[in-house]
């Protein structure tokens, strides 16, 4: 009978919904293809290259995990994800994993239902403005109009700095950076804030980028880092430890370039991290090249950095070095 | 076997049954209700399962929490970042009524003007008002309001603002400065004026018609009724010394201080509301004056009334029944368009409570659900209150 089938079809595709929430990794395997939610464009971070590649900091973060459950950094689908619609998107599903300049909060992390698994930037809210108006510091800004990006952190930090300042500022929200860029262009507002990573960034984007300077207040703490939804703890695990192989191996000195070379090490935490010894991979559930795939493929952290920052936005490593260079980064031992 | 009994064997059979009409009627019925209840039981009970599954704590407890972020436009009531969400909420429902409520105001009388217009025998001003129509109801909406709020961040910036009257009136891509009144003691006499007026208005309008209908004496109700409600605020202003000062627009810093500022986000969006419900309402209303026809406006002029007359007794009546229906549903669609309002962030409700509230809480689907309830109160209540001027309005048939 066809009523019949019909509730059977459903009654399967209701089966079928409650397996796919059981295990995030069996079913990126089963799909061949990870989902991956990053930013609206916002060069360095995440952005589209000539070629229509998506590329960046967070981008990488994708890329490696993909290498490392797939084996092929290309096995993405990006998802770019203003600050609005990013945690309903990874709530619904609809993404495996977040890599999007959030910041780690105790809100998101408990009430939202998240696991953010690390951070991959530190940064530190800042504000941008026109040289003309010469402005030297925040305390300057008593009045001013302020582009903010809605649905941030930034937005509630900029209201306290201002409260706890007795300043008074008009807020102009904005969707997405580039909006962003485009209104801040026109003059609609005097400032521009939002994380001092995010500001580089937009600077180059900006009609004239030399006449913009970044005011020396940094008014806020922005650990950024990807986050998975809360409930599958062996996909937080992969997620986690891929950034930190990341980071790993910049400290033991393996890049994409000399990995291979690396099988002939006599250092065993090298050996443990190319998957020549130990059975880190099997305690993930992932193949003993893992770790491997993600430096041969991606590069370690140190390697992404200079490519996505570096290099294009002359963003110095900073905090964000290695803690033996005095930075922040300190990855837990692998073993 | 009687034909009767052969007839009551085969009722009674199962593949017979379905071919009553009724029972099948019944049975398709009863089945279509028992799907949708089955599918509201599984949606409900999915999204249960989901959010205990993912940990999400649900609750309205959020309304009370501070907010935390600043909203630009709150015109009717103070909010600074320490009010709850619960405030958010009101800020962003009082800012969409605004802006629906102007809206429809501005499309109505554009639109009612345009439809005329289109009818007129100047073949220019018809062919003219044709290509707004045209053009104006065929370009998405959301391009629309996105070239006004262009349009406005393409005026001067704050420092070379363009001043009119005196530094009175000041224009700049920030928005449109004027001065901000300040009422003085006694100033409340005014409005109050004002409603007396307009009471005694409605009063004086039903003594005329009742008078009119007893004895036949025309009174200029307009006219008077005008007076009235303009010159009797106007005593009352005068009366009390003008108490009403102004408080001037100043350039400090950034920006101006003092004085009421428009902002660009709530004129773009309105100009853009508007203009596009007006091409809609003015097809309505021009339909619903061609269905008047021409051979009423011979007869009443055959009966001497004056053509003013004619229109408001005459045509308009029998219009009216054919526009308004139509026109509820322009009213109804700006109210819901004017949540566009979130591409340049004019703080409504789906931009503020609806957008930043949700996202910096996470409670999605409380928000959204709320957020819907609003556009469907709003919606019924300007359904009733249209059909219940369609209904005063509609013909005595007899």
């Amino acid at each position: 009978m066809k009523f019949g089938k019909v509730l059977f079809a459903a009654a399967a595709a209701t089966a079928m919904t409650t397996a796919a929430q059981a295990g995030t990794l069996d079913d990126i395997k089963a799909r061949g293809e990870l989902n991956c939610g990053v930013a609206t464009p916002l060069p360095g971070f995440a952005a589209p290259n000539a070629e229509n590649v998506w590329e960046g900091l967070d981008v990488d973060v994708c890329r490696a995990v993909a290498a490392a459950v797939l084996g092929d950094p290309m096995k993405v689908k990006i998802t770019p994800t203003t600050s609005k619609e990013r945690f309903t998107v990874l709530q619904s599903g609809e993404i495996d994993l977040l890599a999007r300049n959030t910041t780690w909060t105790l809100s998101r992390d408990v009430n939202l239902g998240f696991e953010f698994v690390g951070v991959n930037y530190y940064d530190g809210q800042g504000f941008l403005v026109n040289k003309s108006l010469g402005v030297s510091s925040a305390t300057e800004l008593d009045g001013a109009s302020v582009c903010v990006q809605t649905g941030t952190t930034t937005e509630l930090n900029l209201a306290d700095y201002f409260r706890a300042q007795g300043m008074k500022y008009e807020t102009v929200p904005v969707a997405t950076a580039e909006e962003g860029g485009k209104v801040y262009d026109e003059g609609r507002c005097d400032v521009y804030t939002t994380d001092a990573s995010g500001l580089y960034s937009l600077r180059s984007t900006l009609s004239a980028p030399d006449e913009q300077i970044v005011l020396p207040e940094i008014i806020s703490k922005e650990p950024l880092g990807p986050l998975v939804r809360h409930g599958d703890q062996q996909w937080g695990d992969i997620a986690r430890w891929t950034l930190n192989a990341m980071i790993i191996a910049e400290e033991l000195g393996v890049t994409s370039e000399n990995i291979d070379e690396m099988a002939s090490s006599t250092n065993p935490s090298v050996l443990r991290l190319i998957g020549a010894e130990g059975n880190m991979g099997e305690q993930l559930g992932l193949d003993a090249k893992w770790a491997y795939n993600v430096v041969k493929n991606v590069g370690n952290y140190g390697e992404s950095f200079k490519r996505n920052l570096t290099d294009t936005l002359n963003i110095e490593r900073g905090i964000n070095a290695q803690w033996k260079d005095g930075g922040l980064l300190y990855a837990p031992p692998m073993r | 076997m009687s034909a009767e009994t052969a007839q009551n064997a085969r009722g009674s059979g199962g593949a017979s049954l379905f071919s009553d009409q009724r029972f099948r009627s019944l049975f398709f019925q009863a089945l279509v209700i028992g799907l949708l209840g089955a599918f509201l039981v599984f949606i409900v009970y999915n999204t249960a399962h989901n959010i205990e599954k993912r940990g999400i704590q649900t609750g309205f407890a959020f309304l009370d929490a501070a907010a935390g972020y600043d909203i630009a436009i709150s015109p009717f009531m103070e909010y600074t970042a320490t009010h709850t969400h619960g405030r958010v909420f009101l800020v962003g429902l009082f800012n969409t009524l605004l802006v629906s409520f102007l809206g429809i105001i501005a499309a109505t009388f554009l639109g009612v003007f345009l439809g005329v217009l289109r009818l007129s025998p100047n073949w220019l001003v018809s062919r003219i008002v044709y290509c707004y129509v045209e053009f104006t109801r065929n370009v998405p909406l959301l391009l629309q309001i996105l070239l006004w709020y262009a349009i406005f961040l393409a005026l001067p910036s704050v420092k070379q603002s363009i001043t009119m009257f005196n530094d009175i009136i000041i224009l700049n891509k920030r928005g449109l400065v004027l001065p901000e009144p300040l009422p003085g003691d006694g100033f409340m006499l005014v409005p109050i004026a004002l409603v007396v007026a307009i009471v005694a208005s409605i009063f004086f309008a039903r003594w005329a018609k009742k008078t009119q209908a007893a004895t036949g004496k025309i009174y200029p109700v307009f006219m008077t009724n005008t007076a009235m409600i303009i010159g009797l605020p106007l005593l009352a202003f005068a009366v009390t010394g003008f108490p009403l000062d102004f408080a001037y627009a100043e350039l400090k810093g950034f920006n101006f201080k003092g004085g009421v500022v428009i902002k660009p986000e709530f004129t773009a969006l309105w100009f853009a509301l508007s203009l596009y419900t007006a091409a809609f309402i003015s097809e309505t209303v021009r339909a619903g004056i061609q269905s008047v026809s021409h051979g009423q406006t011979e007869a009443s002029e055959a009966l001497g009334l004056r053509p003013s007359w004619t229109m408001r007794l005459i045509i308009l009546p029998q219009a009216l029944r054919v526009i308004i229906p139509p026109m509820t549903s322009q009213y109804l669609n700006l109210t819901k368009n004017s949540s566009l309002a979130v591409a340049i962030g004019y703080p409504d409700i789906v931009q503020s409570f609806g957008g930043v509230t949700l996202n910096q809480t996470g409670q999605a689907i409380e928000v959204i659900f709320i957020t819907m309830l609003v556009y469907l109160t709003i919606s019924l209540l300007i359904s009733a209150f249209m059909n219940w001027y369609n209904n005063r309005v509609s013909l005595v048939e007899r």
